[in-house]
């Protein structure tokens, strides 16, 4: 670990140098919002934002992504067996990432990185990305990553964290890779360590302080999967639901998906997309059975997967890192820090 | 790195159909690459996706016994895009196969006596289950064998060949029965699975296992039937059916409470469902 | 009448049903966690009815909380809702009979999209006063005109009061009148068509198929929805473009002559994409092709829906 000062005059040439050697993503503002997007030679990441609409999953873990491709065509050689195609996993930084969101390839890597199965695709973006964190000075009123194990200045999962003081970023650099980032940028100006980690305890200090919002998840781990499941607040819970995929489609830890073919004349590929829970088709049986019919159903499996069910898979926290996007994009206010109150309250 | 989405090239060598409905074909399946079938070591019980190129993949009980080598057989119910698209294709097609999926509880079954009660087309992991330990060097591995099988009606009976074979041998004990026939000449049991179960199956004792595949009413009312015979939940294993996607436990879909019927089933215990929430 | 009024009369009349046992459960709105969202809610107990709440952001169309449900229900119902409440009837989704309508003349909602991006800063907090709107955040308090800030749809509404109810919350408003309604769907139907292609691509490309707009939609009740059909599969299911057209095109031509553009979808959508454009060029063509507005009248068909020996038809090619 090592601090380092980046003065923001140095900001704009540091990202030159590393454009070559990196596929550079960060926060831009469209005309309505920030999103994370891949950034062409001269543009800037804007660092001054809240936070992105959606998660950043979606630079590891795109919404569509084609796995194989194969041919119908009988003359050819090799027809309808499906084949590996090449992929750009060349190395790509994803510059401005909130702790949070950072945190959250963590939990996701569960899924995807397994004693038994390596999810290719994922692992391989995964491991072509360099995290380059920025603190969180102005957490929203919806955030409550305190509450998640989580923090506005939380460093797991980055290789960098970046604190802005105004006139210059300190970086602190956590990995080597973090370190790889910092030299092909070519910023050397070394710090006093002992009055950055000073400063940076401080602003943390202040940061979490402005945390506004809390849940309680102590009790999770205690209660009983079966007795949750039977509780009798569900149905309220679920009630305003529509059952649309925003909370799923813009949670950084929801990693589900579908798996389709898709045939353009005699050229096949298989590809996944994004899925969500929230729609009944995720469950639909061939015979036309649905073991999760009903929107009470569906509700109660989002909050159930995130809030206990992966609590005693990995004997953990929760499946959240409380960046509160389901909150503020849920069309009818469904709330997750009210149910998972509700559950760490119910007794049975 | 090692890719677990990618199928095996197979080619069909052989199409059989199964039942009088003609819903139910058994496809006999040849690895393309030689080197792929010692890959695909596997056990009764586990599943495969079968993929067929424009179409995707569908999750099914591998049919064959591991004791059988050069080739696979999986025993499709005509239902969906893909077992649709499977019934039309002839013997030469190439499509794929991943897997083997799930897991198998065979080193708990080594030593016991074996119950075996399927009902309709689920009967395919419980074939599978008997050719193997049928195995001239499995069976003495297992004690008692007996196996209760209903079906609609004769016609809709899998494998009959094969379950006359085996109503020949005194290894075995065998309970054929149909929900009815017109018959004049059937020879075995008329009456459904749970009411057969109840007059064939063996007292329970700490050495016996029962295997259930059957469709969801058959296992409610069996359930009861083998409470009343005294089997202790952990000595009773079904497998369940999801929709699945990935078969590997990554894609989300198929999970009851914390486990992936695709990876940690889709054979259970009761007593590990007793422990589920009751969401399939 | 103010907005605190209109809420204690919807506890009032609420409370009542219940306690008479007129209605088994009451759908209205509760106050919401976030600045400018409430969250649909039911009340079935009268002491619960104190959850029940009326301001400027109750956008959400409660219609579509009627669907095939059983219960005999109390719902509040502004205009465009109530209208809704009409088609439902009509297309058989619920009966007239079980319900009990509080019918709310509607000042119009706010556009939470809008207001969010006049602020730099997070909006922490948001109350309404007559016609004003209070806005405050982090070092800064603002005061908007309610009327510079309202949805598009409810600024041009022309049928604020509810069209069926059985006990009103307010006194009836006048309604607006000399309205341009179409004044946007001219401009596109002025576009060049590679023009338009491109805007709608453009409206478009932010689209993550998280189907909000449908799923808010009162009209959108279809057990399965031709997107979700995989026998035979008619849409891609992949953010490609020509999917997601297929998408919002298709469902605009599912809804014509049912649509009251009460703007659920577009206030639903995570994404900000103005949702309506599609459906509002159909609403218009409905009223200039057979003069018809959906949800006026519990004894007339949509036009769509029905056959006339005059129905025009130069469209047909």
């Amino acid at each position: 670990m090592r601090l380092i000062n980046i003065d923001k005059k140095s900001w704009t040439g540091g990202l030159e140098n590393l454009y070559g050697n990196y596929r550079l993503f960060g926060p831009v503002k469209n005309n309505k919002h920030h999103v994370f997007k891949e950034l062409s030679k001269g543009e800037l990441p804007d660092l001054n934002y809240l936070n992105t609409l959606l998660s950043p999953k979606s630079i590891v873990f795109s919404q569509s992504e084609t796995m194989f491709e194969y041919s119908l065509d009988e003359s050819k050689e090799q027809h309808h067996i499906l084949k590996e195609i090449n992929k750009d996993y060349s190395p790509q930084a994803l510059i401005g990432i909130r702790p949070c969101d950072a945190a959250s390839f963590q939990l996701v890597k569960r899924n995807f990185d397994t004693p038994e199965y390596k999810d290719p695709y994922w692992l391989r973006a995964y491991e072509s990305t360099t995290f380059v964190g920025l603190a969180c000075s102005n957490p929203c009123s919806t955030c409550f990553c305190t509450s998640t194990g989580c923090g506005p200045f939380h460093e797991d999962g980055l290789d960098l964290l970046l604190v802005d003081e105004g006139e210059n970023f300190i970086a602190k650099i956590l990995t080597p890779g973090g370190e790889n980032f910092i030299k092909s940028a070519g910023w050397e100006t070394e710090t006093d360590p002992v009055a950055a980690e000073k400063i940076i305890k401080n602003m943390k200090i202040k940061a979490e302080k402005k945390i506004a919002s809390f849940v309680s998840t102590d009790q999770l781990k205690n209660r009983s999967a079966i007795d949750l499941y039977a509780a009798p607040f569900w149905e309220e819970i679920a009630f305003a639901c529509i059952n649309c995929g925003t909370c799923t489609y813009a949670c950084p830890t929801c990693w589900c998906f579908d798996i389709q073919d898709e045939v353009s004349k005699n050229l096949g590929i298989r590809m996944r997309n994004w899925d969500s829970c929230m729609f009944p088709l995720f469950t639909l049986h061939g015979t036309g059975y649905n073991p999760r019919n009903t929107k009470m159903q569906r509700v109660r499996q989002r909050f159930m997967h995130k809030l206990k069910y992966y609590v005693d898979k990995y004997d953990d926290g929760i499946q959240c890192v409380g960046c509160g996007r389901c909150i503020r994009l849920c069309p009818v206010n469904i709330d997750i820090r009210r149910v998972c109150d509700m559950m760490n309250k119910y007794e049975g | 790195m090692q890719n677990p989405y990618l199928p095996y090239p197979v080619c069909i060598d052989e199409i059989i159909t199964e039942t009088e409905d003609k819903n139910l074909k058994t496809f006999k399946l040849v690895f393309l690459n030689p080197d792929d079938e010692e890959k695909f070591s596997y056990m009764p019980g586990q599943f495969a996706e079968l993929s067929v190129a424009g179409k995707g993949e569908i999750p099914i009980g591998i049919a064959s016994s591991p004791t059988e080598k050069g080739y696979l057989k999986f025993t499709v119910n005509k239902v969906g895009l893909v077992t649709t698209c499977l019934h039309s294709m002839k013997a030469g097609d190439i499509i794929g196969v991943r897997g083997p999926l799930g897991r198998h509880l065979w080193d708990t079954l080594k030593g016991k006596k074996i119950v075996i009660i399927g009902g309709g087309f689920a009967f395919t992991t419980l074939r599978s289950s008997i050719a193997y330990m049928l195995d001239p060097l499995n069976r003495m591995n297992f004690k008692d064998i007996n196996v209760i099988y209903g079906a609609r009606s004769p016609g809709m009976l899998l494998y009959r060949d094969e379950l006359a074979e085996w109503e020949t041998r005194d290894d075995i004990n065998m309970h054929i029965t149909v929900d009815s026939t017109d018959d004049p000449d059937w020879k075995y049991n008329v009456g459904f699975v749970p009411t057969i179960t109840e007059q064939k199956a063996p007292p329970w004792d700490s050495d016996t296992y029962a295997l259930i595949c059957g469709p969801p009413i058959m296992i409610k009312f069996t359930q009861p039937v083998l409470d009343k015979l005294g089997y202790a939940h952990d000595h009773i294993i079904m497998s369940l059916e999801m929709r699945m996607k990935c078969g590997i436990g990554i894609c989300g879909r198929c999970n009851i409470g914390k486990k992936y019927v695709c990876k940690d089933g889709p054979v259970f215990t009761l007593a590990e469902l007793d422990n589920m929430p009751k969401e399939y | 009448m103010h907005m605190p009024e209109y809420t204690a009369k919807i506890k009032e009349i609420s409370a009542r049903l219940l306690k008479e046992k007129k209605v088994e459960m009451v759908i209205g709105f509760r106050k919401g966690t976030v600045p400018m969202m409430n969250e649909p809610c039911f009340v079935k107990m009268p002491e619960d009815v104190k959850e029940l709440v009326w301001d400027s952001n109750c956008g959400i169309n409660l219609a579509n909380y009627l669907t095939d449900r059983k219960e005999k229900i109390g719902i509040i119902a502004k205009g465009c809702d109530s209208r809704n409440i009409v088609t439902h009837i009509i297309e058989n989704k619920i009966k007239r009979e079980q319900l009990f309508i509080i019918g709310v003349p509607c000042k119009g909602m706010i556009d939470k999209n809008k207001i969010t991006s006049m602020f730099e800063n997070e909006i922490n907090e948001i109350s309404e006063h007559e016609e004003k709107i209070i806005v405050k955040g982090e070092g800064f308090e603002k005061t908007l005109n309610k009327n510079n800030v309202l949805q598009k749809n409810c600024k041009i509404c022309i049928h604020r009061n509810p069209v069926i109810y059985d006990e009103l919350a307010a006194d009836l408003l006048d309604e607006q009148k000399d309205i341009d309604r179409y004044e946007d769907v001219r401009k596109i139907e002025a576009m060049a068509i590679e023009d338009k292609w491109n805007y709608f691509d453009e409206i478009l490309s932010e689209c993550i198929r998280c189907y909000a707009c449908r799923n808010a939609c009162p009209l959108c009740y279809c057990p399965t929805c031709f997107v979700d059909e995989s026998r035979p599969q008619w849409v891609g299911k992949s953010t490609n473009p020509v999917d997601t057209r297929t998408f919002h095109f298709l469902r605009a031509y599912h809804c014509a002559g049912r649509c009251t553009d009460c703007g659920a979808c577009e206030r639903a959508c995570p994404m900000g994409i103005k949702v309506r454009t599609f459906t509002k060029k159909l609403e218009k063509d409905c009223l200039e092709l057979y003069g018809w507005e959906a949800g006026l009248s519990l004894d007339e068909r949509p036009p769509l829906d029905t056959y006339r020996p005059d129905d025009p038809e130069d469209f047909i090619k």
